[in-house]
C-alpha cells in the first residue's frame, strides 16, 4: 500500500495530466458526425503511434552487444512507424476523398 | 542545448494531437487536423532522436539501426496506405493498431531485460532511489506489456477475420468462463511479480507476453465478423493506454497525453458504435450475436418475386423519387461507380436520387461515406438514417444493394430476432423495393430477412456490378 502510495504521490503531475486527458479526449469527439467515425477512428489509431518515441529512447540507451535489446529495439521502432506514417497516410486519403466533392 | 527544448516540443506535439483530433470531427477541416497531428508527431520523433537525454553516450550503430527502421517502415507504411483498397480500410487499421501494441509490448521486454542487466553490473547504484518509483517502474512496464500484447494479437485475429480466412467466429466450451479465468491468471501473475518481493526474471515476462497473447486470440475469436469494428475500435483504445503506460514509464508527457487522448477517445467511439447497433457493450464481447440467432428467430415464409432488369429499369425511369440503399455488397462487387453512373442517369432523366446511409453500412461506421465518396458521388447526396427514415413513405422506388441486416424489418417487429431494437432503415414503407443480391443467403448476422418476402419488393439477383451494369443499359436505351 504504502509502495502505491509513494509512486502516485512522486507522480502527482502526470496523474493529473492522465486524468484531464481523458476528459478532454472525450470532449474533442463527442461530436462527431457518424459519416467521420472511420477517418477518426483511423487518425486516433496513427496517434498512439506514439509509442514510437519509447522505442526511439528504448534504442538510445540499448549496448550495442546486447543482441536481443538490439534486435527487439530495431523491430519496434519499425513497427511504430509503421503506425504513424501508415495510420497518417491512409487516413490522409481517406479524408481526400471526401475534400474534392466540396 | 537547454533539455527543456524537448519539453517545448513535447508540449507543442501533444496539443498538436488534440488539435488534430478535434478538427477531425468536422467535415471541413478534418484533413487539415490530421495532418496537424502528423506534423506534431514527426517534430517529437526528431525531437526525441536528436534532444533526449540518455544514460551514456549513444553508439553510431545504434542512430544507423534507428534511421534504418525508420526508413523501412516510413516506405513499408506509406506504399500499403497508398496501395490499399478503400474496402479493405477496415483490415488495415486493424493491423496497423497491432503493429502500435506489439510495439509497447516489445518496449517492455527490453526495458526489462536493460533493467535486470543493470542490476547485475551494479545492484546497489542504479536501483531507483525508492521503492515507490521501483514499484512504478515495474506496474508500468507490465500493465504497457500486457495491454500492448492483447491489443496486437487480437488485432491480428481481428485483420483475419475481415479478410475472410477466419469467418466463423470459434467458440471453445465454455469460452466466456475460460476467458475470465485467464484474465484473473494474468492478473494475478503480474500481482505476483510486481509485489512478491522475488528477483526479477526475464522468464515470468515471457510467461506473462505469452498469456497476454493467448487472452487476445482467445477475447477476439468467438466474436462474429459483423462486430469486428467494435472490436478494434476497443483495442484502438487499449493500444492508447498502452503508449500511455509507456509514458509513465519515462516520465514522457507527449506519450501519456497522446495515448490517453487515444484511449478516453476511443472508448467514447466504441460505446457511440455499440449505441448505432442498439447493443450493450458487454453484448458484444460476451457474444449473444448470431450463437443462437438462426434456430431462435421465428420462420420465415412466403414467396418471393423476381424482377427483369428492363422492368426495373422501367420503374425507376418513371419514379420520381428514388432511395439507394447501399450496403457492404455494394463494395465487395467494386460497383461504386457503376451505381454513381446510375443515379447521374436517373437525375438527368428527372428522379430524385438520394442514398439512404446506415450508421453501421459497410464494415466500419462511416466505411460506405469513404467508399462512396471514393467514386465521386457528392456528399449532400448522402442522407442519414435519422434524416432519411420519414422519406421512405414518399419515395417511389427503394434499390437495396447488398444490403441486408441494416433493412430488416425483423429488429422491429421480431423480439427473439438477434438484431431486435436496432435501428434499422425502414424501406418497406415505400412504394416498390428492388433488391439487388447474389442470392437469397442469410446476412451478416445470419438471420432471415422477411423484407424479400413482402409483396412490395421484387428481388434483383446477380452480382451487384453486372446487375447495375445491365440495369445501366436499360436505362441508357430508354
Amino acid at each position: 500500500m504504502n509502495q502505491i502510495l509513494d509512486f502516485l504521490g512522486e507522480n502527482m503531475e502526470m496523474i493529473y495530466i492522465l486524468i484531464l486527458s481523458i476528459f478532454v479526449g472525450v470532449e474533442v469527439i463527442g461530436h462527431v458526425p457518424s459519416v467521420l467515425h472511420t477517418p477518426l477512428m483511423s487518425g486516433a489509431n496513427a496517434i498512439h503511434g506514439v509509442v514510437i518515441i519509447g522505442a526511439i529512447i528504448v534504442m538510445q540507451n540499448a549496448e550495442p552487444d546486447n543482441v536481443t535489446a538490439i534486435t527487439l529495439g530495431f523491430v519496434s521502432v519499425f513497427l511504430g512507424t509503421l503506425n504513424v506514417v501508415g495510420g497518417f497516410a491512409v487516413t490522409d486519403r481517406m479524408l481526400e476523398m471526401f475534400k474534392k466533392k466540396k | 542545448m537547454n533539455p527543456y527544448w524537448l519539453d517545448i516540443i513535447y508540449l507543442f506535439s501533444s496539443v498538436t494531437f488534440i488539435l488534430g483530433l478535434k478538427m477531425l470531427s468536422n467535415p471541413e477541416k478534418a484533413r487539415k487536423g490530421n495532418l496537424y497531428a502528423a506534423f506534431g508527431m514527426t517534430v517529437a520523433i526528431f525531437g526525441t532522436i536528436f534532444l533526449h537525454e540518455t544514460e551514456h553516450e549513444v553508439q553510431p550503430v545504434n542512430y544507423i539501426l534507428i534511421f534504418a527502421a525508420l526508413a523501412l517502415g516510413t516506405v513499408v507504411g506509406l506504399v500499403t496506405a497508398k496501395k490499399v483498397q478503400m474496402t479493405r480500410m477496415p483490415e488495415l487499421v486493424s493491423i496497423f493498431n497491432g503493429m502500435g501494441g506489439a510495439c509497447a509490448a516489445l518496449i517492455s521486454i527490453i526495458e526489462v531485460n536493460h533493467m535486470i542487466e543493470q542490476m547485475d553490473n551494479d545492484p546497489i547504484a542504479q536501483l531507483p532511489e525508492t521503492a515507490g518509483a521501483m514499484t512504478g517502474t515495474i506496474l508500468a512496464i507490465l500493465a504497457g506489456l500486457v495491454i500492448g500484447s492483447v491489443s496486437f494479437s487480437g488485432s491480428i485475429i481481428a485483420f483475419l477475420k475481415l479478410k475472410g480466412t477466419l469467418n466463423k467466429p470459434i467458440r471453445l466450451p465454455k469460452y466466456n468462463i475460460l476467458n475470465t479465468a485467464i484474465m484473473i491468471i494474468i492478473f494475478a501473475f503480474a500481482a505476483w511479480i510486481l509485489l512478491g518481493g522475488q528477483e526479477l526474471s526475464m522468464v515470468y515476462i515471457y510467461a506473462l507476453f505469452a498469456m497476454a497473447l493467448i487472452y487476445g486470440v482467445m477475447f477476439v475469436l468467438p466474436i462474429g465478423g459483423a462486430d469486428m469494428p467494435v472490436v478494434i475500435s476497443l483495442l484502438n483504445s487499449f493500444t492508447g493506454l498502452a503508449a500511455a503506460f509507456g509514458g509513465f514509464l519515462y516520465d514522457n508527457q507527449v506519450m501519456l497525453t497522446g495515448g490517453i487522448l487515444v484511449g478516453s477517445a476511443g472508448t467514447l467511439l466504441t460505446i457511440v458504435m455499440c449505441k448505432a447497433m442498439n447493443r450493450p457493450l458487454s453484448n458484444v464481447i460476451f457474444g449473444a450475436f448470431g450463437e443462437s440467432g438462426s434456430a431462435a428467430s421465428r420462420e420465415v415464409s412466403g414467396n418471393i418475386k423476381e424482377i427483369s432488369v428492363s422492368d426495373a429499369a422501367v420503374l425507376m425511369n418513371y419514379s420520381s423519387k428514388v432511395i439507394i440503399v447501399p450496403g457492404y455488397g455494394l463494395a465487395v462487387a467494386q460497383a461504386q461507380h457503376v451505381i454513381h453512373e446510375l443515379e447521374n442517369i436517373m437525375v438527368d432523366r428527372g428522379v430524385e436520387v438520394k442514398y439512404a446511409i446506415h450508421p453501421v453500412a459497410g464494415r466500419m461506421p462511416g466505411h460506405m461515406n469513404v467508399l462512396l465518396a471514393e467514386s465521386n458521388v457528392a456528399y449532400e447526396k448522402l442522407a442519414e438514417m435519422e434524416e432519411v427514415n420519414p422519406e421512405f413513405a414518399n419515395t417511389d422506388v427503394v434499390l437495396v444493394v447488398g444490403a441486408n441486416d441494416v433493412v430488416n424489418p425483423a429488429a422491429h417487429n421480431d423480439p427473439s430476432s438477434p438484431i431486435f431494437g436496432m435501428p434499422i432503415l425502414d424501406v418497406e414503407n415505400a412504394k416498390h423495393i428492388i433488391v439487388n443480391k447474389r442470392s437469397m443467403s442469410a446476412g451478416y448476422a445470419g438471420i432471415e430477412n422477411e423484407l424479400f418476402y413482402n409483396p412490395k419488393t421484387s428481388m434483383l439477383f446477380g452480382d451487384a456490378k453486372s446487375a447495375l451494369t445491365k440495369l445501366l443499359e436499360e436505362l441508357k436505351a430508354l
